[in-house]
């Protein structure tokens, strides 16, 4: 089959960008989508311009590096795939395509359709974790952990951060990935004594960065490759409203911030 | 070059404890004053700069990705192996040591893999501290499965994503320590080389790949934790951006790289399916317990596999194996798909594929049962190849998964350069000739959290180091020798990409040091790789500027590095006369086809030592000694 794509390029941070129009020709229903763009590339190198710059590494859905807008869908059409498992079978000849990077404030693009998502970084370094300090930790089986907790804290845990769900969002919030970590964290036995101080700093930290509020619309849970559900959110309400609640000095400084 | 392997006397039981009391200590208010450098930010690394960051070291990690959560390590699925005979079926430190020298076919260390054995109990209650959402059972504790190899339940989970979560845990840990300003990560950032002074190592040369500006970091010890080299083949299960550059560098300035020919052939991947593939992705091994492997019995049956009626299939593991059937280790399962393809009776639209059928399976326990134990690997199936597993057989294939070999190190972690310690997949230490399911991710950690901690102190404690800065002549010329390599990929212009050298050298290496190595083969894959490295350097187009963002130029570098790697692998293989793992050489079989050790002359590692571009590299050799494991041909019929 033959696609036309119309890609963001943006040589680098403070450059300007804008669309470009590329075919792809003689393209295989059994290519992933990057298999796609590797094809493009090569041509493009041939043809001594300059090629596409995206993110991947694991080409396997886990890793969280790839990610961009396919016709203004994060990840593209499939529901529960990222785009680096995304194949071309899920498309047809004479399809348009239209790919951008992920458009945040907190996502600054870096070269074409690759964004810089260190934000992420910050928020679980403000409070994403369990203090174990290596060697100290007691027997695996002391603590016993209810199944269905920790198979929600499973559920929780699954984010790869990708990003897809801050791109999604009207308001280009990073409610479920926080709200991933705090539950993840918060659903089980261990992760209970900085509940609280990790609620508070992992939104103070949402703050910072320049993220949007949340207002339940719900087009995070929709594109988000490892189904992470909206309740996460709700679960990260709580926990923030309830340590503010204890600690309003915290609040306070939040606020300011 | 002398090779001293550390090891402690007396009994192996006691002996790391021994070597830790052993050990010199680091003042805990002194530990601030040394910089240490980590490299890579997997397992093995992450757990390293998060541990060192506890203790008060001063660290700096470094990962090409754009954040240290996308290490490789995130992609192990299976699980993570540890004695804790939780299940009470007979499990021990020592039996986990047994099975992990035998798996690795009498080529590992006796004392490393039994320190790795022992560490393993520790890594569990490590990762449930931190929060790791391991399986559980309807009582709360963990639970355990099988893997192969063994023949007790000691495998820890979390779903399918173990190494994801076991790696969030580490990576957590490190972010921790980031905020606390005990580690400063720097993401995006490549290591190009490594710098020695006065013999020893004492920082790194690296490249912002963002700015491209070529950096000096200075340090009183060096970690690489940069994973494995599976990469040469091209085609591997591992990461796109997995490479073996930072060894490769360290490796020049002296570090000698052990046993480069054992690779791991993974038997169930998913075939090939056109030129413009860039990657295989691995179907969990746990799928063998119910499927069954076969293949038609005629040659180039282009029949639909529900054409075949049954007495036209071939189920060649079963027929060859009769007591282990479709579950004999990795390595025979591979050459068996190997074999039978290359008869000609391989199925799919290039011949190198054999089926895993599910039918008998649906028929006598129910889809929904099938559904349940692999329910989500039947849908990643699918999305890559668009056919339903529960009505077709799945096509499968072995591919590369993961590299033994590695820089050599001693049981200390510590390379032939002094200073430079090297971690998890980056070293040769604990698998021997071929890796056991679910002890990868046990050994990253437990060189990460467990180790060198330990081992980087006495380093430390015992050395006088010389105060360094970047300013010293080593640094200097040593970064201008990497701006000049990167001026250099830029300035060839020539007409053939990366991306096709690599295919091209990656098709040598597999179809000559894959499966199945012969001298005559190997002969001729070292000629072709210098050639193809020749014309590489002449004729690769690079494009873009070394002063920008460009992944072009950040592959060439790779692909550089591969090429003289795999040219060693090649010799190395070439030396090795002997079957053993996953090397396996054509001359040496018994008559049944199977692989044939000699003890007599290569028990040992082989390490080797780079003499500079033109000069062949020097062998060395590390004898093993087995006193605990006594060395048995392996049977599976
Ligand atoms: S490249 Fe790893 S998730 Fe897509």
């Amino acid at each position: 089959m033959n696609l036309t794509l119309h890609v963001w390029r943006q040589a680098k941070a403070s450059a300007p960008g804008r669309m470009e129009r590329y075919e792809a020709k003689d393209v295989s229903p059994d290519m992933s989508f990057l298999e796609m763009l590797d094809v493009v590339n090569e041509k493009l190198i041939a043809d001594g311009k300059t090629p596409i710059t995206f993110e991947h590494d694991c080409r396997e859905g886990i890793c969280g590096s790839c990610g961009f807008m396919i016709n203004g869908v994060a990840h593209g059409p499939k529901s529960g795939t990222t785009v680096c498992q995304l194949h071309m079978r899920s498309f047809k000849d004479g399809d348009e395509l239209y790919l951008e990077p992920w458009r945040a404030k907190a996502f600054p693009v870096l070269k074409d359709l690759m964004v810089d998502r260190n934000a992420f970084d910050r928020i679980i370094a403000a409070g994403g974790y369990i203090t174990a300090r290596t060697g100290s930790a007691p027997d695996g089986n002391a603590i016993p952990v209810p199944k269905a907790s920790s198979d929600q804290a499973m559920d929780a845990a699954a984010c790869i951060g990708c990003g897809a769900c801050v791109a999604a969002c009207p308001n280009a919030s990073a409610a479920l990935f926080s709200g991933a970590k705090i539950s993840h964290l918060g659903l089980l036995p261990q992760g209970q004594a900085e509940r609280e101080r990790r609620a508070l700093r992992m939104v103070a930290q949402v703050k910072a960065e320049q993220f949007g509020n949340c207002t339940n619309i719900g087009e995070c849970e929709a594109v988000c490759p490892k189904h992470i559900p909206l309740a996460v959110i709700a679960r990260m309400n709580r926990d923030y409203l309830k340590a503010s609640w204890k600690d309003r000095g915290a609040v306070k400084q939040d606020e300011s911030a | 070059m002398k090779l001293d392997s550390r090891v402690p006397s007396g009994p192996i039981e006691q002996a790391w404890e021994k070597a830790r009391f052993d050990m010199k200590l680091v003042n805990p208010a002194n530990k601030r004053k040394f910089n240490v450098i980590v490299v890579g930010s997997g397992l093995g690394g992450g757990a390293a700069a998060a541990s060192l960051g506890e203790l008060g070291y001063n660290v700096k990690c470094f990962c090409f990705q754009d954040s240290p959560r996308r290490a490789h390590s995130i992609a192990a699925q299976g699980g993570i192996n540890a004695a804790k005979n939780y299940q009470n079926d007979g499990d021990s430190i020592y039996r986990l040591f047994y099975d992990t020298v035998k798996g690795g076919d009498f080529r590992a260390r006796e004392y490393n893999v039994y320190r790795l054995a022992q560490n393993s109990v520790s890594i569990i209650d490590q990762c449930v501290a931190q929060g790791v959402p391991f399986a559980r059972e309807y009582g709360g504790l963990l639970a355990n499965r099988s893997f192969g190899g063994a023949q007790v339940s000691r495998t820890f989970y979390a779903r399918g994503q173990t190494g994801q979560q076991l790696l969030l845990g580490a990576y957590q840990a490190l972010e921790a320590q980031i905020d606390a300003g005990r580690v400063t990560m720097y993401p995006r950032t490549e290591m190009l080389d490594l710098v020695v002074i006065d013999g020893k190592a004492r920082g790194i040369i690296t490249r912002n790949l963002v700015t491209g500006k070529i950096e000096s970091h200075v340090a009183d010890a060096v970690i690489l934790a940069t994973g494995g080299y599976g990469n040469v083949f091209y085609l591997s299960t591992n990461a796109k951006g997995s490479n073996c550059t930072a060894i490769w560098r360290a490796h020049k300035r002296g570090a000698a790289f052990a046993n480069p020919c054992f690779t791991q052939i993974h038997p169930t991947c998913i075939p090939v399916s056109g030129d413009y593939q860039s990657k295989l992705t691995l179907m969990s091994e746990s799928l063998r317990n119910d499927g069954r492997i076969w293949v038609p019995k005629e040659k180039g049956d282009k029949r639909t596999p529900s054409q075949i009626p049954e007495g036209e299939r071939d189920y060649y593991l079963e027929r060859r194996y009769p007591s282990f059937g479709n579950l004999v280790p990795r390595d025979v399962a591979s050459r068996a798909a190997k074999a039978v393809c290359d008869e000609g009776r391989g199925v799919g639209e290039t011949g190198l594929g054999v089926y895993l059928d599910f039918a008998e399976s649906i028929r006598r326990l129910g889809r929904s049962t099938i559904e349940e134990r692999y329910g989500n690997l039947f849908e990643m199936y699918e999305r890559i190849t668009g056919e339903n597993p529960y009505e077709t057989p799945m096509r499968i294939y072995p591919a590369i998964h993961y590299t033994m070999g590695g820089l050599w190190v001693d049981y200390q972690l510590m390379s032939t350069i002094p200073g430079l310690f090297v971690l998890g997949e980056a070293n040769f230490s604990d698998h021997g000739a071929n890796r056991l399911g679910a002890s990868a991710l046990m050994q990253g950690l437990s060189d990460g959290y467990f180790v060198i901690p330990y081992t980087l102190g006495n380093y430390l404690a015992s050395n006088k180091l010389s105060k360094v800065d970047t300013g010293a002549p080593e640094f200097q010329a040593v970064a201008a020798e990497v701006e000049q390599g990167v001026q250099k990929l830029l300035s060839i212009k020539g007409k053939r990409t990366v991306a096709s050298f690599h295919r091209e050298l990656g098709k040598i290496i597999w179809d000559y040091c894959g499966m199945a190595r012969n001298a005559e083969g190997l002969k001729h894959a070292i000629g072709r790789v210098r050639e193809l490295r020749h014309e590489f350097w002449t004729n690769v187009n690079v494009p873009g500027s070394g002063d920008d963002l460009n992944q072009q130029l950040e592959g060439a570098g790779r692909v550089a590095d591969f090429f003289e790697l795999g040219e060693l692998m090649c010799l190395d293989a070439l030396e090795r006369n002997e079957s053993c793992g996953g090397h396996f050489r054509e001359e040496y079989q018994t008559d049944e086809g199977e692989a044939l050790r000699d003890d007599e002359n290569f028990q040992y590692v082989a390490a080797w030592e780079y003499k500079g571009p033109d000069t062949p590299p020097e062998l060395h050799k590390e004898p093993l000694e087995f006193e605990y494991v006594h060395p048995a041909q392996r049977s599976y019929k």
